[in-house]
């Protein structure tokens, strides 16, 4: 029996505390859980953090996920998010010969703009839905990127 | 008052009721072992391995239904105690489990005996810590304690640098614990319960499934209470031996891969499966697509993570199973045990059709014969531990249980070498019963150290040795799954066990038949300290019934008939 996997975000709010995070990763390598993305920052005057775990699989083993995330000592909530606001960034560097007026408008279209050009590089940055974001790195490769960096994605209940 | 770590442990200890600590000193855990000296509140039993120390205290917690403890040291010694840590996960036993540690200014310069302790017990411990100063610990330690005994019970390490016990702090005991991110959930929901039994008292072929949660809860009275109350019959897994006793009518029997033809069948057929602290293990349910097909399932368990893990629950129900049998008790006059009576009889046919059995046709002692033998003369006066293997699954097969906690095994992780140390513990805890161990010609060579520490302590365990000259339980698989292809099996050389047993100042005996036997056990039992007889058994001897790796539980392997002249 194939169960169908989805694509789910999980946050996780976790007392601040030496080794929490490798609690969390840890738990996911040793059931064979699979992890695409995982952010994570302290919650502003707080003692906690918020983790955002991007995730995949059925229903059953999402339940799982959040019970066995719950399960864990230093975990106060888990939220399995159904309607939710989602952003991610990402960082291109692209080579100062391409055209940097395209690459602008291209930019400011996906909620971003180029923030440094310097004497061989520009760098410009997005933060939108992670699957615009997706997106705009497929349109972007005709202007040749040399390097992207992804931040994973952050979540909102709305 | 301001006292040092090592002081604090002590106190901790004391304060917490503990009156007997198993452990292995080392350099990084010697400031404690060094109050240890000092103090006489209680007492420690060195071992002679440090995963016997944790399987010591598991065999403790399991019987006296206690916190157990270890003591050992950093690197070595750590790792040796992974094993028992591990296992103590598996089967949700409370221990706590101090480590020494390096210093805090050497923790990640590769230093002597420097290991990543919590890093490495972190996948098998319920929770863990690396205590960075001495201020710490009390509030550390207690909530040590507290975790492994709540909820889900299970083992939590601390591990403590050297210069933590050496240093000075205030030390305060008093404070409650107040964590906010651990609040196990005790109490089942009301309405959930009232469902439950309504759909009970709907069901035609109720099934009560017992698990080992029922023993960790202490609810086995309640639970008792609630199968006569219902009439339904009742399997037991292999962690829930002594649940029910062996003679109670509505016992069917255990189930799973060894279990009975009749367990197995009655779960086949029922229509309503009454899951009680019991975690659908994969050597309970076999294919799990067949499991119980046409049934309803209510699922009690203390663990959320357990319940429609592995068998969607139509009844889940997350509390302490005590808790939830008391209400389900109190609803319980909407069930007619009348109706079930038919229900009864076609189980007790099962049973009649294909009873657990064994025949005599050797010339050799059945293994089988010497548990049942043990039953005879000792029954409820003993605690029973068992290693890993075909022995194991006989002694669950065959003894006849009839108290909880008096059957101690490694269910969950199958550890060999457990049994001995385990029953060490047993009777450090009930020194009032014999304490026997069912072990392998394998087994026991895995932790047979732990002689010098039951003749050193007075802890006069009988290990009964079913030898078989095999590992036998992987042998009986090659026989059947790899056409008797016994790889590695062999365990014809052998070392002399009663002279092994002598050498430790212990007393062997050598059996080759049935008389022999019973003079054996009677002598040791009277001589009182630690012993080994090394019973001569049917070499090729299988156990069945059984439900090959991931078969369906209707479609056992029987015990093949005997052949009438
Ligand atoms: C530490 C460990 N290593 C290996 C195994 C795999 N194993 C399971 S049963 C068994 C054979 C046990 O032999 P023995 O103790 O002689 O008992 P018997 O089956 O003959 O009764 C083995 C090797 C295990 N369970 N534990």
């Amino acid at each position: 029996m194939i169960e169908a996997s989805e694509r789910r975000v999980i946050s996780v709010i976790v007392v601040n505390e030496s080794s929490v995070l490798s609690r969390i990763t840890d738990l996911f390598s040793a059931r064979g859980y699979n992890i695409t993305s995982l952010t994570v920052a302290p919650i502003p005057e707080s003692k906690y953090s918020r983790l955002t775990i991007v995730t995949s699989g059925s229903v059953r083993v999402i339940e799982q996920i959040t019970k066995q995330l719950h399960k864990l000592i230093p975990v106060l909530r888990v939220y399995e998010h159904a309607d939710l606001v989602e952003k991610e960034m990402a960082m291109i560097k692209f080579p100062v010969s391409e055209n940097i007026t395209d690459i602008n408008t291209l930019c400011e279209a996906y909620n971003g703009k180029i923030v440094n050009v310097g004497e061989n590089v520009i760098i410009a940055m997005v933060a939108d839905e992670p699957k615009r974001v997706e997106n705009f790195l497929s349109i972007i490769k005709r202007y040749n990127p040399k390097e992207i960096v992804r931040s994973g994605a952050v979540a909102l209940e709305r | 008052m301001q006292i040092s770590g090592a002081q604090m442990v002590i106190e901790a200890l004391i304060a917490e009721g503990v009156d007997t600590v198993f452990g292995y000193p080392g350099g990084a855990i010697m400031n404690v072992y060094d109050e240890i000296y000092k103090q006489d509140n209680f007492q420690h039993i060195l071992t002679r391995h440090e995963q016997a120390a944790v399987h010591a205290a598991e065999g403790y917690s399991k019987v006296s239904g206690k916190v157990g403890v270890a003591l050992i040291t950093s690197g070595p010694g750590f790792t040796n105690a992974v094993t028992g840590l591990a296992d103590a996960y598996m089967d949700s036993i409370p221990l706590v489990v101090i480590s020494g540690q390096v210093p805090m200014s050497l923790i990640g310069t590769d230093a002597f005996q420097e290991i990543d302790a919590v890093g490495i017990s972190r996948s098998c411990t319920k929770h863990n810590y690396l205590v960075t100063q001495a201020s710490d610990l009390p509030r550390i330690l207690k909530e040590a304690f507290y975790i492994a005994a709540s909820g889900r019970p299970g083992p939590v390490h601390v591990d403590i640098p050297k210069d933590v016990t050496a240093e000075i702090a205030e030390f305060d005991y008093s404070a409650e614990i107040d964590l906010e991110t651990y609040k196990p959930h005790t109490k089942g929901n009301p309405r959930q319960i009232k469902k439950a039994m309504e759909a009970i008292a709907k069901a035609k072929r109720p099934v009560f499934y017992l698990g080992g949660g029922i023993i960790n809860a202490n609810a086995a009275d309640e639970v008792r209470e609630l199968v006569h109350k219902t009439g339904i019959p009742a399997v037991e897994t292999f962690m829930a031996r002594g649940v029910l006793s062996h003679d109670d009518d509505l016992l069917i029997g255990m189930l799973g891969m060894h279990g009975s033809y009749a367990s197995n069948m009655a779960m086949s057929e029922t229509d309503l499966v009454i899951g009680l602290g019991a975690r659908f293990d994969d050597r309970v349910t076999g294919k799990l697509s067949e499991f119980a097909k046409n049934a309803g399932v209510i699922h009690v368990d203390i663990d959320p993570a357990s319940i429609s893990k592995l068998v969607n629950a139509d009844y889940p129900i997350v509390g302490d199973v005590k808790n939830v049998a008391k209400e389900m008790l109190e609803l319980s006059s909407q069930i007619n045990s009348a109706k079930y009576k038919s229900w009864r009889e076609t189980v007790a046919n099962f049973a009649e059709l294909h009873p657990l059995t064994y025949h005599e046709d050797t010339d050799r002692i059945k293994p089988q014969w010497v548990v049942e033998r043990v039953g005879q003369l000792l029954g409820a006066g003993a605690n029973i531990s068992t290693d890993v293997g075909q022995h194991q699954m006989w002694t669950a097969q065959f003894y006849p249980f009839s108290r909880p906690r008096q059957f101690i095994s490694s269910g969950g992780l199958g550890t060999m070498g457990f049994g001995f140390p385990a029953a060490m513990g047993v009777k450090a805890a009930a020194p009032d019963k014999v304490s026997i161990n069912f072990t392998g010609d394998g087994s026991i060579l895995m932790n047979c150290q732990e002689l010098m520490t039951a003749v050193e302590k007075k802890l006069p365990v009988i290990n009964i040795i079913l030898n078989n000259n095999y590992l036998g339980m992987v042998r009986q698989w090659q026989t059947l799954f790899y056409d008797k292809r016994h790889s590695e099996t062999d365990l014809s050389v052998q070392p002399d066990f009663v002279k092994l047993a002598e050498a430790f100042g212990g007393i062997g005996y050598r059996v080759t038949t049935k008389e022999e036997f019973d003079a054996a056990l009677k002598d040791a039992v009277e001589k009182n300290i630690v012993a080994f007889i090394d019973v001569v058994v049917e070499r090729l001897e299988n156990v069945m019934p059984m439900v090959p790796a991931g078969g369906s539980l209707f479609n056992m392997m029987l015990l093949e008939k005997k052949e009438t002249k």
